[in-house]
């Protein structure tokens, strides 16, 4: 016992001294997990199913902005301006690739069963499906190895929290994370289609009782959800670069956020997200770096078990 | 005008049909690298070939050829295809008649089982005789146990590979391979793992089963998958326990010594062969067994409706906890089998990918159906085998992966129940499609799985 204490008290005194290091990088981690989970919940709304092809839009939004880097980016780093159309370039691109790889999702692998009214096992196994084939497609097609992206900006500290450094993609992910939840935010909570959304959310077939045109309304959905998962697969892929299977780990850990949040709710996504990667960054200090996986993923049993309406609560066809 | 024209049900088929031959050709393509990305489209869709050596020229024109031929028998079917099925199915109704009787089937099942037996002398080839232990009787023999959890039991493991792992890991733990001593401080004979291993797993399939399975299908299938995760991080990293990511390579092969009878297992094939198909009959029977019993039809009512079957007094979390310990205990079966044939394991293949292959064999052949599911796992294991022995132009072995999601999504989409699917699961699927039929524009699923 006395081994163990003296265990806890030199990692909390790691912990006060490294706190603020970590807190920055859980911060921006746990932005990226916020804008996949967001997609997560997104579809959850209106399907009332996890989109388990969900890593592979994240995947497509990594390898788009790949590209657009190869063909941008010279031999020296670029800067100022440069720098910014290029990223705003990059995060089109993938954002494009993420709708659209959702869009095929949504076409290929749910509309036809939704036709039929399949059973929701269905629904899981064509998505898993759907995962695989574009997971291992890529992989065929970009190779098996991974890359790391050209770099679009010089990564310099800009400020400093409590001495902690904020470097440059700390704060390229929060300006375009902040970016697009407020546009989100509005796009769900304040005009006609996100009033359709939230209608097929609440109760699918009084809405269409009521005008909304379901399949185009789950089709936009995807396309949003998709949109936010492909731009974070760019923001992930600039710092680690991209690889056929990018997108497992990323989705799994946001999909954990979206529960943790409450699934179905759009600011549940957002908190659940910064929480998750907060925390995860903080336990660094306790287990072995190859142990972070299992902590996120001992948190989602917990919170299935515990609360599986999650922090916020679900707020199905309320995700304002 | 256009518009019109494009939105013909003949004109729509043929489109959906060339962008689906044009996918094919993409994924039978060449591959591409991350240095030059779009050489594997530029090749797949220019490349040189031939038309059944009628012609040379480039893929896409074959490609479409070929679109175009089938978009004729697809047409042709649209048009006949009812007339011809009512007349095949009045013609086999007979013969099905005859094939549904006990007698007949007992006999088919005796018969397939001595061409089983006969079959390592039949294929006299070294690869194929290694091939049918390693490629085809474990993954029977794992399909048939998933198939109790996701057909019987209607629940979706993702994580079905732990039980397998597990059940490697314990034979080189009583073996003495690992770093862990071995139990009563001395080695055993692999033989002794099964035992243990048949217990580790149904321990584990309890303890992973007993808190999860009160969730939803998809929360459910998602913490089989963190869990099949988490057991190869733990393999991966726990080097005092599991040897870490080299996984150990001396785990010696089994004898079976009891009494005076003494047979050892050795480097050839056919004796684990031998094994494997003992194992495969031993749960074919288990499971047909345990389907029509009290057990069997808990699941089935389960897998229809929990509300009903819980009012009838069923309790679903003990039975669907049963299903997940019974179907993982012949994945600790076949962890064993392979641990001891291979004498060497490595974290590494105990992976997602590994459930998902498994999910497939079960897929294919029909969910609940352990004849299809046989089936199913022998024609993708063969196949699987052939092109990894013999890969055909451009084919590189994570290939199979892109044609098995393609396969999952195909089947969901034109047949749910599988190849040879039990006519109870047929059943099932077309009435709860029917029950919720209504408003063409409803998209309720059902919240039951």
């Amino acid at each position: 016992m006395g081994s163990f204490g003296h265990y806890l008290a030199t990692h909390f005194d790691t912990l006060k001294a490294e706190f603020w290091f970590l807190f920055v990088g859980g911060v921006a981690n746990g932005l990226l997990y916020a804008m996949v989970a967001v997609g997560y919940t997104l579809v959850y709304g209106v399907l009332r199913l996890i989109n388990f092809a969900h890593s592979e839009i994240f995947m497509s939004g990594g390898f788009a902005g790949y590209f657009v880097l190869r063909a941008m980016v010279g031999a020296t780093v670029p800067t100022g301006f440069t720098s910014v159309l290029i990223i705003v370039l990059g995060i089109a691109a993938a954002g494009t690739a993420g709708a659209a790889a959702a869009t095929l999702v949504e076409r290929v692998a749910y509309r036809p069963l939704r036709r039929r009214r399949a059973p929701q096992l269905a629904y899981l196994i064509s998505a898993i499906g759907a995962s695989y084939f574009l997971f291992n497609l890529a992989g065929k097609e970009f190779g098996h190895l991974s890359v790391s992206d050209p770099q679009p900006y010089v990564n310099h500290t800009v400020f400093t929290i409590f001495g902690a450094p904020v470097l440059m993609y700390d704060l390229i992910i929060l300006v375009v994370s902040v970016i697009m939840f407020i546009a989100l935010d509005w796009l769900v909570g304040r005009t006609r289609l996100g009033r359709g959304i939230r209608s097929v959310a609440q109760d699918a077939e009084t809405a269409s009782l009521m005008g909304v045109n379901i399949d185009r309304t789950i089709a936009i959905t995807f396309i949003v959800g998709g949109a936010l998962g492909g731009v974070a697969g760019f923001l992930y892929g600039l710092n680690i670069g991209v690889v056929y299977n990018m997108g497992f780990v990323p989705a799994l850990k946001a999909f954990t956020a979206a529960v943790l949040g409450g699934i179905g709710n759009l600011r549940g996504a957002v908190v659940g997200g910064l929480l998750l990667g907060i925390v995860e960054n903080l336990c660094v200090v306790f287990v072995q770096a190859a142990y972070i996986d299992v902590v996120a993923f001992g948190i989602l049993v917990l919170v299935l078990l515990v609360r599986p309406t999650g922090i916020l609560g679900e707020r199905l066809g309320r995700t304002a | 005008m256009i518009r019109s024209f494009l939105e013909r049900a003949p004109i729509r088929r043929l489109l959906v049909i060339v962008g689906v031959v044009a996918v094919i050709e993409l994924i039978t393509g060449p591959p591409g690298s991350n240095q030059y990305p779009t050489s594997g489209f530029t090749g797949s869709y220019a490349e040189a070939a031939s038309f059944f050596g009628l012609f040379r020229t480039q893929r896409w024109v074959v490609f479409l050829a070929l679109a175009l031929v089938a978009w004729g028998i697809v047409e042709l079917w649209t048009r006949y295809g009812a007339t011809i099925r009512s007349r095949s199915s009045s013609a086999l109704a007979g013969p099905r008649q005859v094939s549904e009787k006990r007698p007949v089937r007992v006999g088919f099942a005796l018969a397939l089982l001595v061409l089983g037996i006969l079959l390592p002398h039949i294929v006299n080839n070294a690869f194929w005789q290694s091939a049918l232990v390693t490629y085809v009787a474990i993954y029977v023999l794992l399909a048939i146990g998933l198939n109790v959890v996701v057909g019987f039991a209607g629940l979706l493991d993702l994580g079905y590979v732990a039980f397998y792992a597990i059940g490697a890991y314990t034979t080189a733990w009583v073996t003495g391979a690992l770093p862990t001593p071995p139990p009563f401080g001395h080695a055993l004979d692999a033989f002794w793992a099964i035992p243990f291993a048949v217990v580790f797993v149904v321990i584990a399939g309890v303890l992973l089963g007993a808190p999860t399975l009160r969730l939803r299908g998809d929360y459910l299938a998602i913490v089989t998958l963190g869990f099949g995760e988490i057991i190869t991080i733990f393999a991966n990293n726990l080097y005092g326990i599991t040897g870490g990511s080299t996984g150990t390579q001396q785990i010696p092969h089994p004898v079976f010594h009891v009494g005076p009878i003494k047979y050892s297992w050795g480097l050839a094939p056919v004796p684990y062969y031998y094994l494997a198909l003992g194992s495969v009959v031993l749960f074919l029977v288990i499971f047909s067994l345990l389907q029509r019993s009290r057990v069997g039809r808990a699941w089935t009512a389960i897998r229809e409706d929990e509300v009903a079957a819980e009012s009838l007094g069923i309790n679903p979390l003990k039975f669907k906890v049963m299903a997940f310990a019974v179907g993982a205990a012949s994945a600790g079966f076949a962890g064993v089998i392979t641990a001891s044939a291979d004498n060497f394991l490595f974290p590494s293949s105990f992976t997602l990918t590994f459930s998902i292959n498994i999910l497939v064999l079960v897929i294919l052949g029909g969910m609940g159906s352990i004849s299809g599911v046989v089936v199913g796992a022998i024609i993708i294991q063969v196949i699987q085998a052939y092109l990894n022995h013999t890969p055909p132009s451009g084919y590189q072995q994570p290939d199979l992966y892109i044609y098995v999601g393609a396969l999952l999504i195909t089947m969901m989409i034109f047949r749910p129940a599988g190849l040879i699917p039990s006519r109870q699961r047929r059943r099932e699927i077309s009435l709860y499609e029917e029950s919720h039929e209504g408003h063409p524009d409803e998209v309720l699923l059902g919240d039951d799985v």
